[in-house]
């Protein structure tokens, strides 16, 4: 094995630990505890609660614990859902979540592109101003206005899409867009301004020497170059669209993880926050280190820990 | 001798937002099969432009060819559609430019970009075009050329990266190469290779050559006609030999009092005083006036007419008047 790569997993594992050990530690920091707004629990119930899940421990040998637990992919029982583990709460909520995530990651990526490169073969053109006006909205809209705006638009004054819950696609148009109207604004720039960039280049003019077509000159030859940026940055915006997802779940009242998410944190359920934490940080950690690996597959001059002959 | 390029008066203008720069001002002349003609003179004085309006390259806008005809083969090529220059592109016309390190797309394969040159023109597969680009390799002195055709540009050092470049413009074997300062970026000993490399290819090719230079050195080795260009126009034509020994534009004498020469390595180096004229309004008379030591009052005002000392030498200078005083002659 390259050791570039050794060195990589080595990292990324120290990463996952110390987001674990951060999360633990200021989440026990925070007042209250899973059974404080459960006003009529009685103090002897409460004490047995507490030994039951163990938060009469030691913090440090609760900690020692849920890592042990970790090592296994047991991320322990839900305190406020006692019929569920953490892990059946992510079984059920993940898979909605996650699709909601990668078709707003697919919409952003194919819209952005295609917007940054028409923007910039009509550089200073109509379409151009158009599709950059279009991009500033899309990048100072925050995604739960661009939301409720949609909402107003498409499914109040003019209703051609349903609203909440996750029953067909038809349902996912909306909340799909209104996430994914701010990564698509930034690629869309992005891929603009790289795009004129790359145009201008040398070997570019080359391929036009060569006869090749315009479809050819840009498709081949400049978009490859022109995506380089654009690869970097989609680690930064995956995670954006990850804590949108939280958002946007609310506000369309989508059955998936947000809801688990942020219902854990104001009920102080312990093991789901520490569940969806880890699980978004690892899904994250891992987003990162393929996007390194896309570029040095998009750049050959990236050769990733591998010396020059 | 059959005649493969004829350039006639050409014009080409930019327009920017401080006005049109005239860059291109009535360029003519004739590239004949098998030969090289250089076009030589400092930089800025259109070499360039000239050049890529052959190929229709300029930048457009702002660019614009404004008067002349481009005939290859008799056919003019500022009035054919882009469609029709896209299949003259590469195939019968070729060009190469100055910087071999940013003329290659970094990203793809040598080898790929030289077999796409050659199914753009030539309906073959893959696998014969790797065939014709590993042939095209191997001609132009590029070692184990099946191992290299894989690697990418950054794996190439400059010289090789310029028989690349040389290889993806002759693939399509076609009858013109251009050559826009093939050799500037390049060190000394590898120049005087690339060069011996075009004097090879055009024996066992017969391609037609125009090699741009601001390096009369480089000329001398290659050239069997030379064109010497100054603000936007040829001022004097003539064979390599009528150049070199029998100036007589003075522009062309500075030039070569400029380059150092092997056969009187003691004499003094002397740059031409001054800069050429702004292209914004050229001048209505010799642009070279301001700059010529022999300018007379006649030079600033009126162009001067073509004179024609042989068959190929020919010169844009009132001192070739029969009116001219003739105490120049004698001075070198
Ligand atoms: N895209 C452009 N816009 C405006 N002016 C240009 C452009 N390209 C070239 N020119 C002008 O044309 C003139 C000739 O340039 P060029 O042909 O590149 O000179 P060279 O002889 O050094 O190759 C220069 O004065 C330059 O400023
Ligand atoms: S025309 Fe006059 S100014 Fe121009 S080069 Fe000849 S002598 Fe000099
Ligand atoms: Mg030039």
């Amino acid at each position: 094995m390259n050791s570039y790569f050794v060195k990589r997993v080595i990292a990324m594992f120290v990463t996952l630990w110390l987001i674990i050990t951060l999360t633990f530690f200021l989440m026990h920091s925070i007042p209250g505890n899973p059974f404080a707004t459960d006003r009529n629990t009685n103090e002897a119930v409460q004490k047995n609660l507490n030994s039951f899940y163990h938060l009469d421990d030691p913090l440090y040998v609760q900690y020692g614990s849920y890592l042990k637990s970790l090592v296994t992919f047991n991320l322990g029982p839900s305190i406020k859902q006692s019929a569920f583990t953490v892990n059946e709460l992510i079984g059920r909520g993940f898979p909605v979540s996650m699709e909601l995530g990668l078709w707003t990651l697919v919409v952003a990526v194919v819209c952005g592109i295609l917007l940054g490169v028409v923007a910039a073969l009509r550089h200073n053109g109509i379409i151009d101003y158009l599709a950059m006006t279009l991009a500033v909205i899309g990048i100072s809209v925050p995604n739960f206005v661009m939301a409720t705006l949609l909402i107003q638009q498409f499914a109040v004054n003019w209703p051609i899409f349903p609203v909440a819950t996750w029953s067909s696609p038809m349902h996912m148009v909306l909340p799909i867009l209104a996430l994914a109207s701010g990564p698509m604004a930034i690629i869309a720039r992005l891929t603009r301004s790289s795009m004129i960039e790359v145009l201008a280049q040398d070997y570019i003019r080359t391929a036009r020497a060569k006869g090749l077509s315009p479809a050819k000159i840009v498709f081949k030859h400049a978009l490859r170059n022109a995506l380089m940026p654009v690869v970097t940055l989609l680690g930064a915006l995956a995670a954006g669209i990850l804590t949108g997802t939280f958002v946007i779940e609310k506000i369309f009242a989508i059955p998936g993880m947000g809801k688990y998410f942020v219902e854990s944190i104001n009920q102080r359920d312990y093991p789901v926050i520490m569940g969806t934490t880890v699980f978004y940080s690892a899904i994250l950690i891992i987003m990162l280190y393929l996007v390194d690996l896309a570029y040095g597959i998009i750049d050959p001059r990236i050769k990733l820990g591998k010396k020059e002959g | 001798m059959e005649k493969v390029l004829e350039i006639k008066d050409l014009h080409v203008s930019f327009s920017t937002y401080g006005g049109d720069v005239k860059a291109v001002r009535g360029v003519t002349f004739d590239l004949h099969k098998g030969e090289t003609l250089a076009i030589v003179g400092e930089s800025g004085c259109g070499k360039s432009v000239t050049s890529q309006s052959i190929m229709r390259l300029i930048p457009s806008p702002p660019g614009k060819i404004t008067q002349g005809e481009i005939l290859f083969k008799g056919r003019n090529l500022t009035n054919v559609s882009e469609t029709e220059m896209r299949k003259i592109r590469g195939a019968d016309i070729s060009m190469i430019f100055q910087d071999p390190m940013t003329a290659l797309n970094p990203t793809l394969s040598v080898g790929e970009q030289i077999i796409e040159g050659i199914r753009q023109h030539k309906n073959i597969g893959q696998a014969e075009g790797r065939k014709a680009a590993l042939e095209m390799m191997e001609l132009v002195g590029i070692p184990s050329a099946a191992v290299r055709m894989k690697q990418y540009p950054h794996q190439f050092s400059g010289g090789m990266r310029q028989r690349i470049v040389i290889a993806m413009a002759l693939v399509c074997q076609p009858e013109v190469l251009i050559a826009d300062e093939p050799t500037t970026a390049l060190d000394v000993t590898i120049q005087a290779q690339i060069l011996e490399l075009f004097r090879d290819i055009q024996e066992k090719t017969g391609v037609s050559i125009i090699l741009i230079t601001h390096d009369l050195g480089v000329v001398a080795q290659v050239a069997d006609r030379i064109a010497v260009m100054y603000a936007g126009k040829i001022v004097e034509t003539g064979s390599r030999r009528e150049i070199f020994y029998n100036p007589q534009h003075p522009y062309t004498r500075g030039l070569l009092r400029s380059v150092p020469r092997l056969d009187a390595d003691d004499a003094e180096l002397l740059p031409i005083d001054g800069s050429p004229p702004d292209l914004f309004s050229p001048p209505a008379g010799c642009p070279f006036a301001a700059r010529c030591e022999h300018a007379m009052e006649v030079c600033s005002r009126v162009y001067p007419n073509k004179t024609r000392l042989t068959s190929i030498h020919q010169v844009d200078c009132w001192l070739q008047d029969e009116r001219a005083p003739k105490k120049m002659a004698a001075r070198i």
